[in-house]
């Protein structure tokens, strides 16, 4: 539903914005491209990449430790990135916003520290069932580790979660519970809201897996009310490497250091360190100055542009492609939860999603084949793997009819 | 026709295609033709699994010549792998062991043996190099 105030919310467009991301004019196979596997990664605006390549030009230096000029630079612009990743998530300080290198790196530290201070023996780990795989084997790898159990929530025939088995699972031995806020290969957006409610009237700290979310739509941790929250640079058009994790300052108090090393540290002797304050006490080494830098950009490009208008505009587009996609008799959707964002999966009856993928391919259309990193989905739903359109404010209408095109090329070759 | 005369031409039947999807068609084409393994062998101790596609394959040796036989659940690759076979079935172990598979990349389809790619097809050829290795030395150890 659109607001009256949503109404009001700039128009994106789009042929402006698609000049801002050079990428978007390349030719493949002789075709103009067509990218639809943000899911996978996005595209980067000049914004971004002249940023990089100003950091590297003008004032390359390490940053927080020279007296001198550039290094005092450079600390600048990383500590203003942190400072526009915070107002980005509404968090309450920077002191909550730890640079990793992406979504995977930040859910294997908390899965290890926080591991480590809070979950023991015959405790239990909440995920579900539509994880990325990131979101399972660090939590495997902790349960292994401390003989603590990993209990999934089921999903339903649509992709939606089961909120009643959610609720029959949570109980005081649950320790955390993880969970996507966007599902990467079913599009489902999850009530995260909800759940958050739920899992902490049984004080069960939860957290997010907002890779597949930052990008589409608003995400305000206070509002929320998340304990952890971890996302990627490269899918919100910032450079690869980099990722954050958001921790409510009283839980990362809480929790001991995830890797050691330089930066992390207050005093060091050979018989015992002191580690440095927030957000510090997390950053072992030199960062990925670069980058910070970058993700900067990224996530002031997509300010300006607006999340309520990319909210908006994604969303038309992808009703245009789920009723397009629905003209193609032989196509069945897998997940068709009521709200979805980002991802389109589907099957096309008696052709292999890997054939489809690549007919799509010389055709200039970039799509992902394959289980998705979700192997558990695709036992889930009996099938080898599906083929994913996954969109971004840079798509177009015609982008889907080209699509769609492809598709009905690829059927007529393959039946 | 030896393993490189083969190869030679399917390097020569290729030529003739000017664009991608012409090349696809006979791909698929030969996918769909070709019924290339007893579904008794399709099981999974001949599965060779790919991230992406699955491919089955068996061998045996048939008076002193290599018989290879495969499947795949993808059509593209299923028309690949019927050209391997037409290359690679009916040799000495010796010669597909020592046979240097150059025309996957030589029309075009390399990115079909890239690890990432992990179709099942770069495993097969592995496969059916091993399997040769294997039935070479036995025969050097039999003489």
């Amino acid at each position: 539903m659109i607001t009256q105030e949503q109404k009001e919310i700039t128009k994106l467009d789009v042929n402006k914005i698609r000049i801002d991301f050079p990428i978007l004019n390349t030719n493949i196979y002789g075709h103009s491209l067509v990218y639809f596997d943000n899911a996978a990664t996005t595209q980067k605006p000049n914004q971004v990449i002249d940023s990089i390549s100003d950091y590297y030009k003008n004032y390359n230096s390490n940053v927080h430790r020279g007296v001198h000029h550039l290094s005092q630079m450079a600390t600048d612009r990383f500590e203003e990135a942190r400072r526009t990743v915070r107002d980005f998530i509404n968090a309450e300080s920077e002191k909550e916003i730890i640079f990793t290198r992406g979504t995977s790196d930040s859910i294997n530290l908390i899965a290890s520290s926080f591991g480590k201070a809070f979950v023991r023996k015959g405790d239990r780990v909440l995920i579900t069932a539509m994880e990325h795989h990131s979101n399972i084997v660090p939590w495997q790898i902790l349960c292994e580790d401390r003989e603590a159990q990993l209990d999934v929530i089921p999903i339903d025939e649509k992709g939606e979660l089961i909120f009643e088995e959610f609720e029959k699972l949570l109980d005081s031995d649950v320790r955390i519970l993880a969970l996507p806020y966007v599902s990467n290969s079913l599009g489902t957006v999850n009530p995260v809201k909800k759940i958050i409610e739920a899992a902490h009237s049984h004080g069960v700290p939860v957290l997010l897996d907002a890779a597949q979310a930052v990008q589409h739509i608003p995400v305000d941790v206070k509002e929320l009310n998340v304990d952890f929250l971890a996302f990627s640079s490269h899918k919100i058009y910032g450079p690869t490497g980099m990722g954050i994790l958001y921790g409510k300052e009283e839980w990362l108090e809480k929790i001991p250091p995830y890797q050691g090393g330089g930066e992390m540290i207050h005093t060091v002797t050979f018989e015992k360190t002191t580690y440095n304050e927030l957000p510090f006490k997390f950053e072992a080494g030199t960062p990925n100055i670069a980058g910070a830098i970058g993700l900067d950009s990224a996530l002031k490009y997509v300010t300006n542009l607006g999340i309520d208008s990319i909210h908006i505009y994604e969303n038309k587009l992808y009703q245009y492609a789920l009723e397009k996609l629905s003209s193609i008799k032989e196509l069945t959707f897998i997940g068709e939860a009521k709200e979805r964002a980002g991802a389109i999966s589907f099957v096309i009856e008696n052709t292999h999603p890997f054939d489809v993928g690549e007919i799509l391919d010389k055709q200039g259309i970039a799509v992902r084949t394959g289980h998705h990193c979700t192997e558990p989905i695709m036992d889930q739903f009996k099938i080898p793997g599906t083929i994913r359109a996954s969109f971004s404010f840079y798509n177009t209408k015609d982008e889907v009819d080209r699509l769609v095109l492809g598709l009905n090329r690829a059927k007529q070759m393959l039946l | 026709m030896t393993i490189k005369e083969k190869q030679d031409e399917i390097i020569a039947d290729f030529s003739f295609f000017e664009d991608w999807m012409d090349k696809y068609e006979y791909i698929i084409q030969l996918g769909k033709e070709l019924p290339l393994i007893d579904e008794a062998f399709k099981t999974d101790d001949k599965l060779i699994k790919g991230c992406q596609s699955r491919v089955w394959m068996h061998a045996e040796e048939k008076e002193g010549k290599v018989l290879f036989s495969a499947d795949s659940d993808a059509l593209i690759t299923k028309g690949l792998v019927s050209l391997v076979i037409k290359v690679l079935s009916g040799h000495s172990a010796e010669d597909i062991h020592n046979a240097d598979i150059y025309f996957i990349d030589q029309i075009g389809l390399k990115s079909h043996l890239s690890p990432t790619r992990s179709n099942g097809l770069l495993s097969m050829l592995k496969q059916m190099k091993l399997y040769a290795l294997a039935l070479k030395t036995r025969h050097q150890l039999e003489k």
